[in-house]
């Protein structure tokens, strides 16, 4: 095997500007792969921590993924039954036994648990109105689902508390109303009940929707607020370990029969835009690397065509088949893991100088850069890819310098 | 025992032409036999077919009592790296390679010998030919001659019973052409290896032991001197 190897080096040496082109292409194939998988999957995993970071990871709601069954059809389940003109039955909306369930949850381990109670409100300051959503949080707990604290531009969590009626609002919404810390304003809810509230907190997330119409309050002035004593309408979970997000939220639903979403489920159409975004990354590079294989091709087959007395001569000597293809096979290798490195190294340098990159642009995440996933598995892949096709590429010249009959060069040359 | 036999060997091509027939020929350790005739006559045909590079079309050929028709492909090429050498009318090294290298090409393919011995066993055929400071020269910086005696050297690699050479001189002047002759005596002479060399040349071919004369692929003469 060195002695094939040895050969395949000199064959190849021979050739040095033709070999330097091909293993450039593949190098290039490999370093643009590098650069754009990096691109795409940094931004990816950029996203995809926004927002697990600023959403909750699963989510448990006050309904079911199913109209309830109505009891006909649960006491003929095989007869054929058509139920018309049924009337829901006003039921109070709101997760029911909430308090239980809460139970059940923290004694997940790695589960934070904080149950919300939302509703429309419309804030009134001076002549002007606002419809927002409040939420009703109990700030011990929210504060371990979410990233509220962190947004805070002014006062915290805990002044829901020190003052009565307290409100935390996005500082776009202050702007609109008008207000400022201290400021008194009234809230009215739909249940008709109105009360006069202090703003004790001023918050901006980036998120435009949340910081020109949500609002925060304690969970009992909320209740108080829509006229929901005791009513949770939503808990919120956040994991320690987020990929269990998804098979918690099956097996909390199978128990609770709650409708219970995972931030996967959620977020599920930008996902699938990922996995679009990823399959044309894959097909771009893919066709570079298509290129560079019919380079590899290429050199593979004139080394062959040239080399045909020296492939004769070795046949003669007493290489049998299998031996010259491995030998014109190796070269092909020799290439693409030559690309492959160089390619490697490149890619990294691509990566180093689109991470010097700067954005004049004001992004609402404060984004000034391109976001670079480092991850050695993009230049595995990458590599892989590079060296088994140039294998492939040179399967098929190989074959034909194993198939050459030295009898006919020999005497063809003389 | 006898080296190498041919019985009733012929060779017809796909198209309908013969190439030889009917060629019965046995060779002796240390015979240098020179087969000659006109161009077209089928010596350098029967020369492939002597040395296990073709395969006759009826006929059979025996090196050392084996019947090489019952043999795969692989088991062939097996046979003529161990037993035997080639030499052609172009010396057709590899020109990337070393004299040195290309000596060693055939030895390390082998892999009889350790890395020391086997470069010790190129170096002394290389010495034996004359060409002790061409080791480390490639190909291109060698005269005809010396390359041409390269060529030899990796023949006798790996210690071949039987040397099969074709038109060894074509490309040669006549100094060097009677120098490679003289080496092939002396292989057959002192070393008693069987020489087979195909040549046109009548006065080169009086330096061999024996003289077969084809014409139109059949052996017209066979004379011992």
């Amino acid at each position: 095997m060195r002695l094939i190897l040895d050969l395949a080096r000199g064959m190849l040496s021979r050739r040095r500007r033709q070999t330097l082109v091909s293993v450039l292409g593949v190098a290039l194939g490999v370093a643009f792969f590098i650069a754009i998988a990096s691109l795409m999957r940094g931004f990816q995993t950029y996203f995809i921590q926004q927002v697990i970071d600023v959403q909750p990871h699963i989510v448990i709601k006050d309904e079911t993924r199913r109209p309830l069954p109505q009891a006909a059809e649960l006491a003929l389940a095989d007869g054929a039954v058509q139920i018309n003109g049924v009337k829901p039955r006003d039921r109070p909306r709101g997760i029911r036994a909430a308090g239980d369930k809460i139970a059940v949850l923290e004694a997940i381990p790695g589960a934070a648990v904080a149950p919300i109670l939302t509703g429309p409100v419309l804030l009134r300051y001076g002549s002007r109105d606002v419809s927002i959503n409040v939420t009703g949080i109990e700030p011990a707990r929210y504060r371990r689902v979410a990233n509220l604290e962190k947004d805070m531009l002014q006062g915290r969590l805990e002044d829901l508390r020190s003052a009565a009626n307290g409100l935390i609002i996005g500082d776009a919404l202050a702007v609109r109303l008008g207000v400022q810390m201290g400021d008194s304003v009234i809230a009215v809810s739909p249940r008709g009940v109105a009360l006069q509230m202090k703003i004790v907190g001023i918050f901006h997330t980036g998120l435009v929707s949340l910081d020109q119409s949500a609002g925060y309050t304690l969970l009992k002035v909320n209740q108080t607020l829509q006229d929901r004593p005791n009513v949770v309408n939503q808990i919120l979970l956040r994991l320690a370990d987020v990929t269990r997000a998804e098979p918690l939220a099956r097996e909390i639903e199978d128990r609770f029969g709650d409708r219970t979403e995972s931030w996967e489920e959620q977020n599920r159409n930008i996902l699938t835009v990922f996995v679009i975004q990823n399959a044309i990354m894959y097909s771009v590079t893919g066709a570079i690397l298509l290129v560079a294989a019919f380079g590899i091709y290429n050199i593979i087959s004139t080394v062959v065509f040239e080399k045909t007395r020296d492939i004769a001569i070795l046949k003669s000597l007493g290489f049998t088949e299998r031996d010259v293809q491995v030998l014109f096979l190796v070269q092909g290798v020799i290439a693409g893991l030559l690309g492959a490195a160089l390619g490697c190294l490149i890619g990294q340098l691509m990566i180093e100088g689109l991470g010097q990159v700067r954005f004049r642009t004001e992004t609402p995440a404060g984004n000034d850069r391109f976001l670079l996933a480092q991850d050695w598995r993009i230049f595995a892949v990458a590599s892989f890819f590079a060296v088994a096709s140039a294998a492939i590429a040179a399967v098929i010249p190989a074959r034909r310098a194993a198939r050459l009959d030295p009898v006919q060069i020999v005497r063809g040359a003389a | 025992m006898t080296l190498l036999a041919a019985e009733s060997v012929t060779k017809r091509l796909p198209e309908g032409v013969t190439l030889v027939s009917d060629i019965n020929l046995s060779v002796e350790p240390g015979e240098f036999v020179a087969i000659t005739g006109p161009s077209g006559s089928g010596k350098s045909s029967l020369l492939y077919l002597l040395g296990l590079l073709d395969r006759p079309t009826s006929g059979r050929v025996l090196l050392e009592g084996r019947d090489t028709a019952l043999l795969a492909p692989p088991d062939l090429a097996a046979l003529r790296l161990a037993r035997l050498g080639f030499v052609f009318q172009f010396h057709f090294l590899l020109p990337e390679f070393t004299a040195l290298d290309n000596v060693l090409i055939p030895i390390r393919r082998r892999g009889a010998l350790k890395p020391d011995a086997a470069e010790a066993r190129a170096r002394g055929l290389l010495a034996a030919l004359g060409l002790a400071d061409a080791a480390a020269k490639l190909p291109e910086q060698l005269s005809g001659g010396m390359r041409q005696r390269v060529a030899i050297a990796r023949a006798l690699a790996n210690d071949p019973v039987l040397v099969l050479a074709d038109e060894p001189t074509g490309n040669l002047d006549t100094k060097n052409a009677a120098a490679v002759f003289d080496i092939f005596g002396r292989l057959a002479a002192e070393e008693g290896r069987a020489i087979l060399v195909v040549t046109h040349d009548a006065d080169l071919a009086h330096r061999a032991t024996r003289r077969v004369h084809l014409v139109d692929g059949r052996i017209v003469s066979d004379e011992r001197s």
